[in-house]
C-alpha cells in the first residue's frame, strides 16, 4: 500500500482524508500547511501527496513548486484538493507541477477512486 | 467501497469553523480600524473558504451555500476588485454571526437555513457583483450521443512526466471503459545520448471500442489538458432522444431560534506542555527506581541518599502537578477576543467613542473558569459603556478627550488571577446610589458610609431592577448576579470609583477550580474543609450572645447582626464531641450575600485541597461540594457554603 501525505489546514478535512485512506490500507502522514509538508517530505519518501490550495504559512501551489525541486519528487503524483473550480487556479497548480486535482466537496468514495486512479 | 461515517468529523469541523469565525471577526475589526495588511484579508477569505469546503464535504449544504457567497465577496476584495469598505465589514461581521448560528443548528441536526440567514444571503448576493446565490451550479447534462467508440490522438508535451502524470496509467483508465487498441509513435525519440529520462518523446493513437460518454473519456485526460496535443473523435451511430434532467430539489427552509453554543469539552494543548509532562513523568520513574533500592530497608550510610531521593520525589511531584494543571489552562485572550466586536457595536449604538485597551491577554486561566467568566465580563463592559463612559460632548465639556478608554487587563497577583475592567468615565454618583439604596430599603441612610461602602451597594440584590435598567446593560440582571457568578467560581469582585474620572471593577479569581485553599475543621471523628474564600471570621461564641428562636433555631450576635448557627454535626448526622457553643468554635461564612455561623469542634489548620468529585464517585450530597484526601490518607469532605446557606434558608422558611 502507498505512503501518502495529506496536507490541509482544516483538521476535520485532513482527518477525513487520512481516516478514509488508512481504512483502505494506506500509510498516511498529515501536515497542516505547505511548509510542514515540505519538512515532512524531507524526512520521508511519499508515493502520493494530497494538498489543499489555500493554507496559511505556505499555500499548496507554492508547496508543489518547491517540492518538485526536491530530489526524488520530480515525478511523484501530487493532487490538489481544491474548491477552486475556476480554471486559472487549476492552471496555476499545474504550472507549478501538480499532477491533478480533486474538487471539494468530495466524499470518501470519490477520494478513494481518485487515489486509485493516480496510483494505477 | 468505503463506508466511512462522516459524522465522526462533524465536531472537529464545528470547532475549527468557530476558530475560523473568531479569526475572521478579529481580522475584520482590525481592517475596520484601518489596518492595511493583505494577510488580514486572506484570513477572512480563508475562513469563509474553509467553512464552505468543509460544510459541503460534510453535507451541511445550507452553510455551504451561505459561505459560498461570503467567499465570493471576499474574493472580490482580495483580488482588488472591491475596496474593503465599511459596508463590506459590516455585512461580513453579521455573516459571521449568522454562520455561527447556522453551524449550531447543523450540529443539532436541524436545517440551518433560517429566515434571517436567507435575508442576509440575499444582501450578500446583492453586494457581490452579478451576484448569484446558487452555490454549486449543477453541471448541464451534455446531449446524449449514441457513441460507438472513440479515436484518440494523444501526444504529451515533453514535460508531462514531470507533473507526475503517467500515460500508461491513463491508458489503463481508458481500458477500464472498454477494449482499447494502442499504437505508439516513436518517431520523435532522440538518440540515446541526448535522451532525458524525465522527458516525454512518444505519441499515441488509441482506439476505444466502447460507447463511453465524452465526459468519461475527457475525464481521463482532464489533468493533462494543456500539457498535450489531444484530439477526441467519436464514432457516432444513430441519434437518440435526450433525457430530461430531474428538477433540482428546493433547499429546505426553516425558521428557528439559534441553538445555544455548547461549551466544548475538549482542550487543545500546546505540544510543549505535553513534552514537559512526558519529561516529568520520566524523571519520576527515575526517582522511583532510585527509591526502590531501599525496599529492603535502609542502613545509616544510605540515609543521605534516601533523603535526597525523597526531596527529589517531592519536587517532581509538585512540578508534575503544576504541569498537569497547566493543561487545563488557556489564555484569557480566548475570552477577551469577543470584546472588540462588542465594544464597537455598543459604542456605535450609543453614539459614544470608545477605545478598547486589552492587556495581559496571554494570562492563563482554568478552562472552566474561562468559560464562566465571559458573561460577568460582558455585563461589566456593557455597564461601563452604557453608564460609565460619557457621550463625546459631555466628555469635552468636562475637559476630557472625546474618546473614552475602556481597559480590560488580566494579570497574576499572588496565587490568583486578577481581571480588571476600568473606564475613564464619570464614575459612580454617590448621592444617586445612596438615594436609590434608601428607596430600595437596602440601607436606612448613607451617613458615615465610606465611598467604597457606597460603591459596594450596587452589588446588593435588589439594587438594580428591570425598571431601572436600559435595554443595553440591564436586561433585568443586576450587579448582584455578576457577583454571584464570580463567587460561584470561588472569586471576588471589588469596585473602585472616583467621581469624574472613572470606575474600576476588579475580579479576583482562583488559578484553578481543581485546588482550593481551605480551613480544616474537626467535627467528632470527621474532618471538614471550609473554602477560605467564603470565610469571614472564626469566633468563639459566648452563651449570652445567643438567642433561641421559635422552631428551635439559634441566633448569635456577630457585629451588628444576628446570624443563624448551623451545627455541622446536625446537618451531616455525625457525632460532634462538643455540644456547648462556648466549647467549640463558630466559623462565620458568607454565601450568596448571606452570612451564617458554622459550629465545629475545633479548627485544625489551613491547607490546599485537591477537589475530588463526590458526584462522580458516590452521589450528590446536599451541603457538600466535594471531597479531598488528607495527608494521612483519610478523606475529608468539603463544605458547600452556598448550599448550606440555602439549606438554612429553607429551614427558616419551613
Amino acid at each position: 500500500m502507498a505512503k501518502i501525505l495529506a496536507v490541509d489546514d482544516s483538521a476535520s478535512m485532513r482527518s477525513m482524508v487520512a481516516f478514509t485512506l488508512r481504512g483502505a490500507g494506506h500509510d498516511v502522514e498529515e501536515a497542516d500547511n505547505g511548509q510542514a509538508a515540505l519538512d515532512s517530505a524531507g524526512n520521508h519518501k511519499f508515493d502520493l501527496i494530497l494538498a489543499d490550495v489555500n493554507m496559511p504559512v505556505m499555500d499548496g501551489i507554492t508547496m508543489v513548486r518547491e517540492i518538485r525541486t526536491r530530489p526524488g519528487y520530480s515525478g511523484v503524483p501530487i493532487l490538489m484538493l481544491t474548491t477552486e473550480s475556476n480554471p486559472e487556479k487549476k492552471m496555476e497548480g499545474k504550472a507549478a507541477g501538480a499532477t491533478g486535482w480533486l474538487v471539494k466537496p468530495f466524499d470518501p468514495d470519490q477520494l478513494l477512486a481518485t487515489v486509485a486512479r493516480v496510483l494505477g | 467501497m468505503s463506508k466511512v461515517d462522516l459524522a465522526q468529523f462533524h465536531k472537529a469541523f464545528h470547532e475549527e469553523s468557530l476558530d475560523g469565525l473568531d479569526a475572521m471577526e478579529q481580522a475584520l475589526l482590525a481592517l475596520d480600524e484601518g489596518a492595511d495588511d493583505p494577510e488580514l484579508i486572506n484570513v477572512v477569505f480563508r475562513a469563509a473558504h474553509s467553512i464552505k469546503g468543509g460544510a459541503a464535504t460534510f453535507g451541511f449544504t445550507d452553510v455551504a451555500a451561505f459561505t459560498h457567497v461570503a467567499e465570493n465577496l471576499m474574493d472580490e476584495v482580495r483580488s482588488g476588485r472591491r475596496p474593503m469598505e465599511k459596508a463590506v465589514v459590516e455585512l461580513l461581521l453579521r455573516s459571521g454571526d449568522t454562520v455561527r448560528d447556522m453551524l449550531a443548528l447543523s450540529m443539532a441536526g436541524q436545517p440551518a437555513a433560517t429566515a434571517e440567514s436567507q435575508a442576509l444571503l440575499a444582501e450578500l448576493s446583492a453586494m457581490v457583483s452579478g451576484g448569484s446565490a446558487a452555490p454549486v451550479a449543477a453541471k448541464a447534462a451534455a446531449p446524449a450521443e449514441a457513441i460507438e467508440g472513440w479515436d484518440i490522438a494523444f501526444r504529451p508535451f515533453d514535460y508531462l512526466l514531470k507533473t507526475g502524470n503517467d500515460p500508461a496509467r491513463m491508458f489503463r483508465e481508458l481500458a477500464a471503459l472498454g477494449p482499447l487498441g494502442v499504437e505508439c509513435d516513436a518517431s520523435k525519440l532522440p538518440p540515446l545520448a541526448d535522451m532525458d529520462a524525465s522527458s516525454s518523446y512518444l505519441g499515441w493513437t488509441l482506439r476505444l471500442d466502447a460507447g463511453a460518454t465524452r465526459a468519461a473519456v475527457e475525464g481521463v485526460f482532464d489533468w493533462v489538458d494543456g500539457d498535450c496535443d489531444l484530439t477526441l473523435t467519436p464514432r457516432i451511430a444513430a441519434p437518440a432522444p435526450v433525457a430530461a434532467a430531474p428538477a433540482a430539489a428546493a433547499p429546505p427552509r426553516a425558521v428557528r431560534e439559534p441553538a445555544a453554543n455548547s461549551e466544548s469539552s475538549s482542550v487543545r494543548v500546546g505540544i510543549e506542555k505535553i513534552d514537559t509532562l512526558i519529561n516529568l513523568v520520566g524523571e519520576l520513574v527515575i526517582t522511583q527506581s532510585m527509591l526502590s533500592q531501599f525496599h529492603d530497608g535502609v542502613d545509616a550510610s544510605q540515609l543521605e541518599m534516601l533523603r535526597h531521593g525523597l526531596a527529589q520525589l517531592g519536587r517532581h511531584t509538585r512540578e508534575l502537578q503544576e504541569s498537569v494543571m497547566s493543561i487545563r489552562m488557556l489564555p484569557i485572550s480566548t475570552v477577551f477576543n469577543r470584546f472588540p466586536r462588542l465594544v464597537r457595536d455598543l459604542a456605535q449604538k450609543l453614539d459614544k467613542k470608545v477605545v478598547l485597551d486589552l492587556r495581559g491577554e496571554t494570562t492563563e486561566l482554568d478552562k472552566t473558569v474561562l468559560e464562566k467568566i465571559g458573561d460577568p465580563l460582558v455585563h461589566l463592559v456593557r455597564n461601563a459603556i452604557d453608564h460609565g463612559l460619557e457621550v463625546p460632548s459631555k466628555r469635552l465639556a468636562s475637559g476630557k478627550g472625546d474618546t473614552g478608554t475602556l481597559r480590560m487587563e488580566a494579570f497574576h497577583r499572588g496565587g490568583s488571577i486578577v481581571v480588571e475592567v476600568a473606564d475613564d468615565g464619570a464614575g459612580l454618583n454617590r448621592d444617586a446610589i445612596v438615594a436609590k439604596a434608601i428607596q430600595r430599603g437596602i440601607i436606612a441612610s448613607g451617613e458615615g458610609m465610606s465611598d467604597d461602602a457606597v460603591a459596594d451597594l450596587i452589588f446588593e440584590a435588589g439594587f438594580s431592577t428591570a425598571a431601572a435598567t436600559t435595554d443595553l446593560s440591564g436586561r433585568g440582571v443586576g450587579m448582584d448576579v455578576v457577583r454571584r457568578n464570580v463567587m460561584d467560581l470561588g472569586g471576588t469582585v471589588g469596585i473602585r470609583s472616583v467621581q469624574g474620572s472613572g470606575t474600576t471593577f476588579t475580579i479576583t479569581l482562583p488559578l484553578t477550580l481543581a485546588i482550593i485553599d481551605g480551613l480544616t475543621a474537626a467535627v467528632g471523628e470527621e474532618t471538614y474543609i471550609v473554602p477560605l474564600v467564603s470565610i469571614v471570621e472564626s469566633v468563639q461564641v459566648k452563651p449570652d450572645a445567643v438567642r433561641s428562636v421559635a422552631g428551635g433555631g439559634e441566633l448569635f450576635r456577630f457585629r451588628e447582626h444576628w446570624l443563624p448557627i448551623v451545627r455541622l454535626f446536625d446537618v451531616f448526622g455525625c457525632a460532634g464531641r462538643r455540644r456547648a457553643l462556648d466549647e467549640g468554635i463558630v466559623i462565620v461564612v458568607e454565601g450568596e450575600g448571606t452570612r451564617i455561623g458554622l459550629f465545629v469542634d475545633e479548627l485544625i489548620g489551613q491547607q490546599q485541597a485537591v477537589v475530588k468529585s463526590l458526584e462522580a464517585n458516590y452521589r450528590r450530597v446536599a451541603g457538600i461540594s466535594g471531597a479531598t484526601i488528607l495527608a494521612d490518607g483519610s478523606v475529608a469532605l468539603i463544605a458547600d457554603v452556598t448550599g448550606l446557606v440555602r439549606m438554612q434558608g429553607r429551614r427558616k422558611a419551613a
